[in-house]
């Protein structure tokens, strides 16, 4: 039995521990052996994740696999992690990502390779440790933690621009998460003494507190995820942003946003979540609309897939705040498929770039005369980003179009227009990349995918398709915490 | 499961591998694997159909689900099959012409370097249209809905090369979103007001909820029927392509022609029409939606009807020709004639399948030349081509004795009948369209057929305009090179592969319209379909329908007949007596001529306010609001603003990492602030 087995511990810890070992091998000339351990480290990350599936308790409520250690004594921060079946998902994934990360990283990056590695595996772990934080002090280490090892993927192995990207990505997740702390050390304060999220389930508030409390989380949720009007550091870094970069942020740093929304704003001050639902919703309608009138209009690859992402991601603060089962489970099911699919196409970006050494669409064209099977897997990814049923992109649209009809006809039509949206600057993108004559003699000399490329794709795509077709498995995990959040957020807890 | 649910599997499932096959595989099992594997997915699938049919006559219905698909709250979304006379004539008629289709493209696609990729395509839509079919609930029909889209998008642009296939192809692909967007919205209503999406139980309960208001509009009260019924036949406007969404089925024909008689003619532009039927019960509710319903397929029926008669490419003629029959079909819907709708759906199919495949046989014996100003007198040269697309021209017209006649009179009949609102328009723009129909259905077999033989005029042309062509139906790879040493010959008729089809084709498009006795009014359909009593116009048809014989030479005394005889007639005398004629009408009435020329201008309007203005648009946002607004003033501008704060305590240190220090001591001191205060 490996009841009360740490697994969490090992899900936060085995990535990191792999980061170090990777990180002692050294210089270069000790690349294969970094390889090689990074790639030990990140499989056997996401084999310890997978007890958690398959040991999850799907009809119980409340936190599993829980784990308690005192940390700072004299401040009570506890080392105390616990999931639900929203976090279980979400630390699949990431462990999930890691893994094709590392594979896809494996012969392109061929300069600090052990550092690369690490920070990865690091990233891995944070995460990780976020996503299952239950302490909130603990949460917000993990969560600011995140930013350092991305922030020197972008700012050592990122494109010519790297610099002006990893700053401007750094200081604004992190100025947007200041305010976090304040609201957290106030709750320690007005809570008794007590850092435990738990408690502040509990905590009543007033309505004054809880609007500051609702607002300094969402400066920082809103940033990560990236709402629209914070979101014009996204589509720096993913340009200039390694490919590996750009798939664990798009796949899993955006993630923690939303997260956070759901396991810090939403219990903690309900009535102030409800209070400014309309405003949220109104944000991730605008980005619905806005960002993706802005994604068709890019020139580069890279970023039209992160404006589009940010157009992905409104789906998800739409459905948490309209406070349905259909919607919050919709959010976090597009959460999931987001992960797979921007990573997916990121990685389709990373397979031209290795070889062209350009992003911009207008040099291309005519690619599936030499790159047939890539051209299909895009297709595929492509498809899964315009919301096709059959892939896991129309899941979680068609669960919030049907929760955000039940709030208000508008909220659905107008995030429904991402059906015209996304399939245009999808397609229209694909068009021009893919599809025609042989464009130029770069475009002329392209080689079909390799074996590794031709792995992680294959992978993603099984991961789309199976998604698509049976979503069941990952919503079953779903239903018993969204249903408790929403009856735990519908309570008032003004005194 | 018993035997018939296993065949009910089978029915789609047997393509489906088949496309996987083909579609994953092709290179290892070569052109020949390929195909025998989708067609005998497809002989599996039709004589499944087949028999799942003569269940289905028997009297069974089945309905139940596969499988769950997912849960969320309380509602359980399935993928489940209903298989009653609706779902079986459907899939009997999908499955044979796509076997008819698969056994065509032997020979069409004879040359072709994607011939795996295409036939694991075909299949993959025969898959997807049958789920579509047989669904019995609202998310499995979207999701056929969406899969055909795809099937649809891909052969459009199936030679990817080509520009304007790439082009035609995402076109089709936004338009039908268009129409999806409003049909998602359509199922999302249902779904908040029955609680569930599956057909039974939505049906079932829809007459309780016909009371129903819904407020889309501060200070509007409208029928939850009618906005429901409205928003799902958006969905319908885009996938049978019904005024205004119209304009991609003509761009289509840049696919291959097997698609273009099975997907573009045959099935999935028919899919709308179905679902429509299917719906029934919902849009009996709503007048108003039924009205809509009509009005639109009468516009659509008489104006693309027009437009066919300017063409010069023998496909976009039939395109056309599809268009408007279509309009017939939704003119029907609207009614409340379903039956009669799918029955001109399945005439239609037969027939316009037979059309689209004559015209393709035509253009494979004169190397893919589609211009029917470069045609003529073929009929001597392919004999059994002229016959069955002579056939098809025939039904396609209505004239008396075969398929099309009897579906479309009884539509002509049931415009004429209803007492909604536009159903006195409607009957007026059907009856004229007979006529026009006559027009250019005999226009382009005398100019195809009959008369002079134009194309050895063009022979010297032909390599020019190989490189010219807009939308010749040639290939990219240049593999017809190889007939260039033919090009001296006379045409000749068309292997077997290609003309067994067409026979196999023209007998039903003969004989399919004799059957209009027991499925108009004989409750065929049974709980199928559902009338209300009072919108019942087949039942008052029935009444005084004297069979399909006496039906037969009655039509001799009426309008339609005649009007059909003058439009042939017309055609004889401008494009056979006087061929000179045409062109002195084309410069008389220049501004009509352009006008119909240019499609009523549809195609340059949307692409100009959609296309252009979204791009222009999107670049607005982006320029002036993340550029400029944004980053240039909030984001900058604050870190400017940051930086000159800083600026007064610096001298520590620089660098990013003072800023969190920095924030971090803001932090720190706003909190002891709250802490003293709070």
């Amino acid at each position: 039995m490996l009841l009360g087995f740490p697994l969490l511990s090992l899900a936060i810890w085995v990535p990191i521990l792999a980061g170090i070992l990777v990180l002692a091998t050294g210089s270069d000339r000790n690349a294969g052996a970094a390889r090689v351990i990074a790639l030990a480290g990140a499989v056997l990350g996401f084999a310890v994740t997978l007890p958690l599936y398959t040991r999850f308790d799907s009809l119980a409520g409340g936190f599993q696999f829980m784990e308690f250690a005192p940390w700072i004594g004299s401040f009570n921060v506890n080392y105390y992690l616990g999931i639900d079946g929203i976090s279980l998902l979400l630390i699949l994934l990431n462990s999930f990502i890691t893994v094709l990360v590392v594979i896809a990283g494996w012969g392109v990056i061929k300069e600090r390779v052990a550092q690369y590695l690490s920070a990865f595996l690091f990233l891995s772990g944070f995460m990780n440790g976020a996503f299952s934080a239950l302490d909130a002090l603990l949460f917000y280490v993990f969560f600011e933690a995140t930013l350092i090892p991305m922030f020197l993927i972008i700012g050592v192995w990122g494109g010519p621009n790297r610099v002006y990207a990893a700053v401007k990505f750094f200081l604004y997740t992190l100025a947007g998460s200041l305010l976090t702390l304040v609201a957290l050390i106030y709750l320690y304060n007005v809570s008794g003494g007590s850092f435990s999220l738990l408690d502040y389930y509990r905590l009543p508030l007033s309505f004054p507190a809880q609007i500051l409390i609702f607002i300094a989380f969402f400066l920082a949720f809103a940033v990560k995820v990236p709402m629209w009007p914070v979101h014009t550091w996204l589509p720096d870094a993913h340009v200039e942003a390694p490919t590996g970069g750009s798939v664990v942020l798009a796949a899993m740093m955006l993630k923690l946003g939303a997260y956070g929304f759901i396991r810090l704003s939403l219990p903690i001050v309900p009535d102030a979540s409800y209070y400014l639902a309309g405003f949220v919703i109104a944000l991730s309608l605008i980005a619905v609309v806005y960002i993706g009138l802005v994604s068709l209009v890019q020139a580069d690859m890279k970023k039209l897939i992160a404006y589009s992402s940010i157009s992905h991601m409104g789906f998800v603060t739409l459905g948490i705040f309209i406070f349905n089962v259909n919607g919050m489970e919709g959010a976090i099911i597009q959460m999931i498929s987001h992960g797979f699919i921007s990573g997916a196409l990121f990685l389709c970006v990373g397979v031209l770039y290795d070889r062209v050494h350009s992003r911009m669409i207008a040099d291309y064209g005519g690619v599936v005369n030499t790159m047939p099977v890539f051209a299909a897997l895009f297709m595929l990814f492509a498809m899964a980003n315009v919301g096709l049923p059959g892939t896991s992109g129309f899941v979680g649209e068609l669960l919030v179009i049907l929760g955000a009809v039940k709030a208000s006809f508008w909220y659905a039509a107008v995030a429904a227009t991402t059906l015209v949206f996304g399939a245009a600057y999808t397609l229209w993108m694909y068009k021009r990349v893919v599809f025609g004559a042989v464009a130029n003699h770069h475009v002329a000399a392209l080689s079909d995918l390799g074996f590794r490329e031709f792995l992680v794709l294959g992978l993603l795509a099984v991961a789309v398709l199976a998604m698509g077709v049976w979503p069941n498995p990952f919503a079953e995990v779903l239903h018993v915490s969204v249903s408790d959040l929403l009856s735990h957020v519908s309570q008032s807890k003004l005194p | 499961m018993t035997l018939m649910q296993k065949l009910y599997l089978i029915v789609p499932l047997a393509p489906l591998i088949g496309a996987i096959v083909a579609g994953l595989f092709g290179w290892a099992i070569g052109r020949r694997g390929a195909h025998w594997i989708t067609i005998l997915g497809m002989v599996v699938s039709t004589a499944a159909s087949v028999v799942v049919f003569l269940d289905v006559l028997d009297g069974n219905v089945y309905n139940g689900a596969v499988y769950t698909w997912l849960t969320s709250g309380n509602v359980r979304f399935e993928i489940g099959f209903l298989i009653d006379r609706l779902s079986a004539t459907m899939m009997l008629v999908v499955s044979f012409v796509s076997l008819m289709v698969h056994i065509y493209t032997i020979g069409y696609m004879a040359d072709d370097p994607g011939y795996q990729r295409f036939f694991s395509y075909i299949s993959l839509f025969t898959f997807s249209m049958l789920m579509l079919v047989m669904a019995n609930n609202f998310l499995q029909l979207f999701f056929g809905w969406e899969a055909v889209g795809l099937v649809s998008y891909l052969l459009i642009g199936f030679w990817y090369t080509r520009p304007t296939a790439v082009y035609a192809g995402l076109k089709a692909f936004l338009v039908n979103r268009i129409g999806d967007f409003g049909f998602l919205l359509g199922i999302a209503l249902i779904l908040m007001f029955f609680g569930t999406l599956d057909y039974a139980a939505v049906f079932a309960t829809a007459r309780n909820l016909a009371g129903n208001t819904i407020e889309i509009l501060p200070g509007t009260a409208w029928s939850l029927m009618t906005v429901i019924s409205i928003l799902l036949f958006v969905g319908a406007m885009g996938k049978s392509a019904q005024f205004p969404l119209h304009v991609w089925l003509p761009d289509s024909m840049e696919g291959p022609t097997p698609i273009s008689a099975l997907i573009h003619a045959a099935t999935m532009v028919t899919a709308g029409i179905f679902m429509v039927a299917r719906v029934s019960p919902l849009f009996e509710l709503s007048e108003t939606a039924l009205s809509v319903v009509m009005v639109i397929g009468a516009i659509t029926a008489f104006f693309m009807a027009l437009v066919a008669i300017v063409q010069n490419d023998m496909k976009r003629v039939v395109a056309y020709s599809t268009l408007s029959q279509l309009g017939y079909m939704t003119v029907a819907l609207g009614a409340s004639a379903y039956a009669a709708g799918i029955f001109h759906l399945v005439t239609h199919a037969f027939f316009k399948a037979l059309m689209f495949l004559g015209a393709g046989s035509v253009i494979i014996a004169l190397h893919h030349e589609q211009d029917m100003r470069r045609m003529g007198g073929l009929r001597k040269y392919m004999p059994i081509t002229y016959v069955t697309t002579f056939i098809g021209a025939l039904a396609n017209v209505g004239i008396p004795g075969f398929s099309g006649f009897y579906s479309k009179d009884a539509i002509i009949e049931a415009a004429y009948l209803s007492k909604l609102p536009g159903s006195g328009l409607a009957y007026i723009l059907v009856l004229a369209t007979v006529f026009v129909t006559a027009l250019y259905a005999f226009r382009m077999l005398f100019m195809t057929f009959h008369g002079p033989e134009r194309f050895r005029d063009f022979r010297a042309e032909y390599d020019e305009h190989k490189q010219t062509a807009g939308h010749g139906d040639h290939q990219e790879s240049g593999s017809h090179d190889d007939h260039g040493a033919s090009h001296g010959h006379a045409p000749h008729e068309s292997p077997a592969v290609v003309t067994v089809p067409l026979i196999l084709l023209a007998i039903p498009a003969v004989g399919a319209g004799w059957a209009i006795g027991p499925v108009l009014f004989g409750g065929y359909f049974g709980q199928a379909i559902a009338v209300a009593p009072v919108h019942d116009v087949l039942a008052e048809m029935g009444q005084e329908f004297p069979g399909v014989v006496a039906m037969t030479w009655d039509a001799l005394a009426t309008a339609p007949f005649w009007l059909a005889a003058a439009g042939i007639a017309t055609a004889w005398y401008f494009y056979v007596k006087r061929p000179d004629l045409p062109a002195v009408i084309q410069e008389k009435a220049g501004l009509l001529y352009t006008i119909l020329e240019r499609k009523y201008g549809f195609d340059e309007a949307y692409q100009r306010l959609f296309g252009d203005g979204a791009v222009r648009f999107g670049t607005g946002l982006w320029k002036d609001g993340d550029v400029a607004v944004i980053d240039g003033v909030m984001v900058n501008g604050s870190a400017r603003a940051v930086g000159w704060f800083a600026a007064l305590i610096r001298h520590l240190q620089s660098g990013f990492i003072y800023h969190y220090a920095f924030a971090m001591i803001i932090g720190i001191v706003v909190l002891l602030t709250m802490i003293f205060i709070g």
